[in-house]
């Protein structure tokens, strides 16, 4: 078990490594950071003598190692335009991405599992049919497209709840359901599938021998050994959902290291971008990793070698 | 009075079943009509392939449908309203105009083959890019398999769209560039998929019981492996092309991906946005049109799946 | 105690499917007493296992059973509600399955899953459940009872989860126990255990046992008496010793010629066999199922009713021919060749 964690956070590394190294080249191609820096008013002097004093003139492999040593120790330097230190500027925001992110993949578990479950049980009825029909408009439906309809019927029309700012609790309504929504199809069916598959094996109709309760042995020995993919798949989703929170912290005004990084973008803030890049991909990384050993917590038969 | 003359004479029901078994084999359907019986009964594969075909015929016979040239601009006559408005309305701009007078109706239509080009396009190069790698791990083994897997676990572990984004910034925002990213990135689930049906092709027993009746590597690949590769092939296929096209759409709303004057939905609704709240029709209708066209390709995906499932072996 | 535990009469189940309606049990009865075995034989596709799955109330919800009786106990089980039946099931009805391998849930351990049959049906603390669970687990073999309850399904063997599946049945002490070819899936010598195993608890618990298989052998060494099933209906029933020494009907006979019997059968002779499939079960169905494959049949085959003929102490069979013509001589041939 330690080995192959030791093995799995190894290559974790090495991972982190190949997609900062490649977003490093990626900005540092496109910009130059020391005109960022420098401003627009400022003369070529002045940029030539930012960019020694940065460093900026040296060798692109070089300036990735001395970023990647510092970022180690969690030093992501100072954002081109607000002079903060990004670090600082990232965990002030990053509560409200998890926030986010954790509720929208609640949500989807909340509707996902009851659904698939009922589907599973009565396959080819009318709430079967509802549940696959929600499944597929839920696949085809634009996220940011489906926010901003929300926004016009809820925020506008029966001013329901607000559509800007991460102050209370209805703040997160909306961007909950617009982000959470598009993880229910892969969850849902995948419930159905494992629960249609779980209800017709041989121990169920051991359960059912013994003469126990139909919620004893839909709770207990169904949906116990159905869920396990699906709770697996859905600490894959949660990553996805936060690299999904860009587009949605942006239309609602949540200020979260999602909506950090598009303004990052557009201001060539390039030490933000950076970060927030590593970040994602760090909790990908993770996520993965708990998903697998989650899955070997839950299901006896598989012992991690 | 003999045993066997009674057991003759009495048609015994063992011989009946097997006369009706012959007549099943005869009149067994063709392959062909039971693939049309198939497609006709699922009736959301029907409703995806018209409902695509349609858009595709938008889209194919634009330049013949549209009432405008989508780029022309008439500063006269901006923001007007569609038809069912009747403050101000004019007859030939049926759903009106945006913001520097381009016809609606007529960015809408080529709207569709903007998405419908950035979609097959990518879903080409990244199906490429993905059957490559895939075949090649799932063929080799071994440390090539291994690289590939990392690689594959590397571009799983980029936030896309960030990184997305990110290249349009360092590359310029245009359609070939927007295709060429897309298709740079989506290739995730080709290379898996790939990967996997060459592994289980190499082991296969239909392959070495071809190789055990003297046919080459070639024709096994051919023959054999091909036909059971193409129907999932064909899925993904569908499923890359939907999902390039709502990440085009997004990146084009946040300003990362095609630029103004074309015409894409995604851009449509990031104009839009501004007067979102007074004519909300200029976000409903980009918006459905994404998602029929999405709608329609998911349904003819799963449709195709459904439809083929059953063909192989 | 009431001696009679089972006792069903003209048992029916019919499946609609799209084809028609399929009759897979079309009239059985038996009865079971108490401390007695009764062994169900056929061949797959008889409709043995889903008669043990009507008696338990576990067939799906689109299958139709209905008999003229259907008494366990005294009690109809057809006018138990759904929840009276699972109180019954798993109490005082309890059923083995075929396959150990895949019958234990494999996310408990199996003293979860033991203790739960016990807490199910008896209110009462947790520690009679576990105490009963290590009881039983010692009965049926199993060493080390205490910590083989913390052990999860997979860690066990398929003998010995079978040893598990024979404890869990018994953990409320039911009066009939019904097995589904429970050695089926099991090797050889394990299976020899097992059916040793049966024998005793049922004679030290005095249950009445329902075994249900395919293997002659086994009916022999277990049965006290046996019913042959063939395509939905018992052709031939009584006591063990009655049919496997006068076996009147044409199946059953079949069936024995099958078995090799050392000393007996002659090297290189023809090991019988029966020609034919087992016909199909949909729709209207008239005479004698087994005439297509019998080399006795005749015209009058096809309007056969349904009475048996009964040849004494309880052996009876269902055939148009008279005991005199159905008999086998030492020779396996009828002795009266018409």
């Amino acid at each position: 078990m330690l080995a192959y964690t030791l093995k799995r956070t190894f290559v974790a590394f090495l991972i982190l490594i190949v997609v900062s190294a490649l977003t490093f080249s990626l900005s540092h191609l496109s910009t130059d950071p020391a005109m960022t820096i420098a401003g627009e008013t400022a003369s070529e002097a002045d940029i030539e003598a930012i960019r020694k004093l940065y460093g900026y003139d040296r060798p692109v492999y070089e300036q990735y190692i001395s970023w990647a040593t510092r970022a180690m120790s969690g030093d992501f330097g100072e954002s081109f335009h607000y002079r903060q230190r990004v670090s600082e500027m990232i965990s002030g925001r990053i509560g409200t991405t998890m926030t986010l992110g954790l509720c929208a993949i609640l949500f989807a578990l909340a509707i996902s599992i009851p659904l698939g479950t009922i589907a599973a049980i009565r396959p080819n009825s009318w709430i079967d049919r509802i549940a696959l029909f929600i499944a597929v408009i839920g696949q085809a439906l634009p996220t940011f497209w489906f926010a901003l309809m929300m926004i016009i019927v809820f925020g506008v029309w029966w001013r329901w709840l607000p559509i800007s700012g991460n102050t209370t609790w209805q703040h997160f309504v909306m961007p909950t359901i617009a982000l959470g929504y598009y993880a229910t199809p892969a969850l849902m069916r995948l419930t159905r599938a494992g629960m249609i598959e779980v209800l017709a094996s041989d121990y169920i109709r051991t359960a059912k021998a013994k003469g126990l309760r139909p919620m004893t042995v839909l709770f207990k020995h169904a949906l116990r050994n159905a869920i396990i993919p699906v709770v697996s798949l859905a600490a894959v989703w949660f990553g996805f959902m936060l690299g999904g929170s860009i587009v949605i912290e942006t239309i609602f005004n949540l200020k979260g290291i999602g909506w950090l990084s598009y303004d990052a973008l557009l201001r060539a803030d390039l030490p933000v971008v950076q970060a927030i890049v590593l970040i994602f991909a760090s909790f990908y990384v993770v996520l993965t990793l708990f998903a697998d050993l989650l899955n070997a917590y839950l299901d006896p038969r598989i012992s991690v070698r | 009075m003999s045993q066997t003359s009674e057991t003759v004479s009495s048609v015994p029901l063992g011989q009946q079943l097997g006369a009706n078994q012959i007549l099943d084999e005869v009149f067994e359907p063709s392959p062909f009509s039971k693939i049309r019986k198939r497609i006709f009964k699922n009736h959301s594969f029907l409703i995806g392939t018209i409902i695509l075909l349609s858009i595709l015929g938008v889209a194919v016979f634009a330049p013949v449908l549209v009432p405008h040239d989508p780029y022309d601009q008439e500063l006269s006559s901006r923001l007007m309203n569609p038809f069912w408005h009747d403050k101000k309305h004019a007859v030939e701009h049926v759903l009106g105009t945006d913001k520097v007078g381009r016809d609606y109706l007529s960015r809408l239509i080529y709207g569709a083959q903007v998405s419908l080009l950035i979609g097959f396009s990518s879903m080409l190069i990244s199906g490429i890019i993905g059957t490559v790698m895939g075949v090649t791990a799932g063929y080799f083994g071994g440390r090539v398999d291994m690289v590939v897997n990392f690689i594959i676990n590397t571009r799983l572990a980029m936030p896309v769209f960030l990184v997305a984004m990110a290249a349009v910034v360092a590359f310029g925002a245009s359609l070939t560039v927007v295709i060429l990213v897309l298709g740079l990135f989506l290739w995730d689930r080709f290379a898996v998929v790939m990967r996997s049906i060459t592994m289980q092709a190499r082991d296969l027993d239909y392959v070495n019981a071809a190789r055990a009746i003297g046919c080459s590597t070639p024709h096994i690949i051919v023959r054999e492996i091909f036909p059971n590769v193409l129907s999932s092939l064909t899925v993904i296929a569908t499923v890359e092309m939907a999902n390039a096209i709502l990440l085009e759409a997004a990146l084009s709303f946040l300003g990362f991906g095609v630029q103004a004057p074309t015409p894409s939905w995604g851009l449509m609704l990031n104009e839009a946005r501004e007067y979102m709240f007074f004519s909300p029709w200029l976000l409903a209708l980009p918006g459905a049109c994404l998602f029929m066209l999405v709608l329609a390709i998911n349904l003819f995906g799963d449709g195709l799946r459904d439809v083929t499932m059953g063909q192989e072996r | 105690m009431t001696k009679t535990v089972l006792e069903i009469e003209d048992l029916h189940v019919d499946i609609p499917v799209s084809a028609g309606v399929l009759h897979p049990v079309r009239g059985i009865s038996f009865s079971v007493e108490r401390g007695e075995t009764l062994c169900i034989v056929g061949e797959s596709g008889c409709g043995k296992s889903l008669t043990s799955l009507s008696m338990m109330g576990l067939l799906p919800k689109t299958a139709q059973v209905s008999a003229g009786r259907m008494e366990f106990l005294g009690r109809d089980l057809r006018l138990l509600s759904e929840r009276e039946m699972s109180d019954v099931r798993g109490a005082s009805m309890a059923m083995i399955f075929q396959e150990p391998m895949t019958s234990l849930n494999p996310a408990y351990t199996i003293g979860n899953q033991l203790e739960e049959a016990y807490r199910r049906h008896n209110k009462g603390a947790r520690s009679d459940a576990r105490d009963r669970a290590v009881f039983l687990l010692e009965k049926v073999g199993i060493s080390a009872a205490s910590s083989r309850l913390k052990q999860y399904p997979h860690q066990l063997s398929g003998g010995l989860r079978q040893r598990v599946m024979i404890a869990m049945a018994l953990m409320c002490g039911p009066d009939l126990v019904i097995a589904d070819e429970p050695t089926t899936a099991l090797d050889v010598t394990i299976q020899a255990q097992i059916l040793h195993l049966l024998a005793e608890l049922q004679r030290e618990f005095d249950m009445g046992m329902v075994l249900i298989t395919h293997d002659l052998g086994i009916v022999a060494r277990v049965a006290d008496k046996v019913a042959v099933m063939y395509a939905g209906k018992i052709v031939e029933a009584g006591p063990c010793t009655s049919v496997f020494e006068n076996p009147l009907h044409p199946y059953t006979q079949g069936l024995l010629r099958c078995i090799p019997v050392p000393g007996k059968t002659a090297r290189g002779a023809h090991l019988g066999s029966i020609p034919g499939v087992v016909p199909n079960l949909v729709g209207d169905l008239q005479g004698c199922m087994f005439r297509n494959r019998c080399e006795y049949a005749t015209s009058a085959c096809a309007d056969m009713g349904e009475e048996a003929q009964s040849v004494g102490d309880g052996h009876s069979y269902t055939c148009v021919l008279s005991p005199d013509e159905a008999s086998m001589d030492a020779d396996n041939k009828k002795v009266a060749n018409a």
